[in-house]
């Protein structure tokens, strides 16, 4: 803001504005013969440059940027676009229930969801990828993402995976790594040259598949346990604040992963399997908060952290129910992992916020499409032969 | 005359301060849906920010009831005159729209609506996607419309200043008041 002098504080008269010829009124484009054409060239000039910035933050001069729209993008080249489906973890079975806290969390977080005290929850099983009706497969990855109703209105969101550590580090590597793992036309498998070529320039990749491959999937879902993979942050009332992962670890005995559907023309063999499963009685999982040491890497979720770090069991998650995506309560929730309570906070891992905003994108990209019958459904658990 | 000769004081520094945060509320706003590593804190900034727009937005307009702006130039063309009124009618709509679409959204997505820690606002609508994708649509379109309206008024006040010379742009711009109004009044 500049600083006017009293006089110019106030509306001119035509008649003391120099510049523009008598009898021509200052508004009138001849007045611009009075060597204005600099100054309109000045104004139009800011403007242009605000416009640009505006443009450039939007990215609709930085085609190169790598926006969450365009890793939503490489999920559709790669799937193909399912409408009203989300575009990973697409096929999926909705569950209620709720979590228990045994009260052993309120030491590291204010969290009210660690006081002991009951939380309403629900939740999600699903299986990565973005086809919605992709037969069921042992080594597919498996997911719960878990709904927290905190007793004082907070809502705590959490997406966990049976994988120990995640494969890719940031955004740039699950970007190529989308690409790299697509099934070529002709094969029907990931092409090899661009799978070497991505593991080439990441070697934290290979190093996460290793440790990924050596811990073999269990039977099922309900024996699954289900890792955060992305370090957090445990807040207490002082504000001391505790790096954590956490982990859902399940309570039913570990099955051996039977080979991928042999003889069967279920393609829905591991939900067929939870909703029998749940059909005998309520599931259960123990939270369990693994505290960091210092040196513990909080922003690389390719790595693991040693194995005996102290593992903090927090309370019981009781699976009472499931229902399919069609009734359920959980087709149209954004399992955005950043969705926290006061108490748990984001660490530096720069997943995190990658993840949070693809879901978003995920998320306004399909609450506004029509929606077709998910490929489980509870009413006729053999009719998974859809596509 | 008694019309004032700039904007009285608080009219000018609800304009600033709103500017300053309109500004860059609208640069979050495209900027964090296209830098995913940046999206967090930027929607951490974003919704408390645009609850406090939305709350100046309804001072401003009450102010605006008591402090009524001072005269345009009486030898202002009457379609300048009527373009610069009704570009400040959208404005003041869109400073109302766009926060209470982003809220609407928020709300009908099934999202907590989350200020700062605890502090949380309540829904206004019910949780329902296809809303969402409307209600989400309508506070993107809106808040561009916001931007387009932005770059007009911020064109027509550096052509006040810089090309007309007609002293509006100083009615804003004033540091202090015009203490001088019962001296030198507005050319009538």
């Amino acid at each position: 803001m500049p600083a006017p002098t009293q006089d110019s504080a106030q509306i001119r008269a035509p008649d003391e504005d120099g510049g523009v010829p008598d009898g021509v009124g200052r508004y009138s484009l001849t007045a611009l013969r009075g060597g204005r054409w600099l100054h309109m060239g000045v104004a139009a000039t800011a403007v242009a440059g605000v416009a640009g910035a505006f443009a450039f933050t939007a990215g609709w001069i930085a085609p190169s940027r790598l926006s969450q729209g365009r890793v939503i993008d490489r999920f559709e080249q790669v799937n193909g676009v399912h409408p009203g489906f989300r575009r990973n973890h697409a096929k999926g079975l909705c569950f209620t229930g709720w979590f228990d806290s045994n009260g052993a969390g309120a030491r590291l977080s204010k969290a009210v969801v660690f006081e002991p005290e009951r939380t309403p929850v629900f939740g999600r099983f699903a299986l990565a990828g973005g086809q919605p009706y992709q037969a069921d497969a042992p080594n597919t990855v498996r997911s719960m993402a878990i709904n927290f109703a905190l007793t004082d209105g907070e809502i705590w969101r959490t997406g966990m995976n049976n994988i120990p550590v995640f494969p890719v580090r940031d955004v740039r590597g699950f970007y190529d790594q989308l690409a790299a793992a697509r099934p070529d036309p002709a094969t029907g498998k990931p092409n090899p040259e661009h799978m070497n070529a991505f593991l080439a320039s990441h070697p934290e990749t290979v190093r996460a598949s290793a440790l990924i491959k050596a811990q073999p999937p269990t039977g099922g879902f309900a024996d699954a346990t289900y890792n955060s993979l992305n370090a957090f942050r445990l807040v207490d009332a002082s504000g001391v604040s505790t790096p954590v992962r956490w982990s859902m670890a399940a309570e039913d005995p570990v099955r051996a992963s039977q080979p991928a559907s042999v003889g069967s023309q279920d393609r829905n063999q591991l939900f067929d399997d939870l909703i029998a499963r749940m059909n005998t009685g309520p599931a259960r999982w123990r939270l369990l908060v693994t505290v960091g040491q210092p040196g513990d890497p909080t922003n690389d979720a390719t790595v693991p952290w040693p194995a005996d770090r102290q593992r903090l069991d927090v309370g019981t998650l009781t699976v009472e129910r499931v229902e399919d995506e069609g009734d359920g309560v959980c087709r149209d929730v954004n399992f955005d992992p950043l969705i926290l309570p006061d108490g748990i906070a984001p660490s530096d891992d720069p997943l995190l916020s990658a993840r949070s905003a693809t879901y978003s994108e995920s998320f306004s990209r399909r609450a506004g499409e029509p929606k077709t019958p998910s490929a489980v459904q509870l009413s006729s658990n053999t009719e998974g032969t859809r596509q | 005359m008694t019309a004032p000769i700039v904007f009285p004081a608080a009219s000018r520094i609800l304009h600033w301060l709103m500017a300053a945060m309109i500004l860059t509320m609208l640069f979050i706003g495209v900027g964090m849906v296209t830098f995913p590593e940046n999206y967090h804190w930027m929607l951490a900034v974003h919704r408390p920010l645009g609850a406090a727009i939305l709350v100046l937005a309804a001072l401003r307009l009450l102010n605006r009831l008591f402090n009524p702006p001072p005269a345009l130039p009486p030898d202002m063309p009457g379609l300048m005159r009527a373009l610069a009124h009704a570009s400040h009618i959208v404005l003041y709509v869109l400073m109302f729209a766009v926060p209470l679409a982003g809220w609407a959204a928020l709300s009908a997505g099934g999202y907590p609506i989350v200020l700062y820690g605890s502090l949380r606002l309540p829904p206004i609508l019910p949780h329902s996607a296809p809303l969402y994708a409307v209600v989400h649509t309508a506070h993107v379109v809106l808040a561009l419309l916001l931007f387009a309206t932005f770059l007009a008024h911020l064109g027509a006040a550096l052509a006040h200043a810089l090309v007309f010379r007609d002293g509006v742009f100083e009615q804003m711009s004033a540091f202090r008041a015009a203490t001088r109004r019962h001296r030198d009044t507005p050319v009538q």
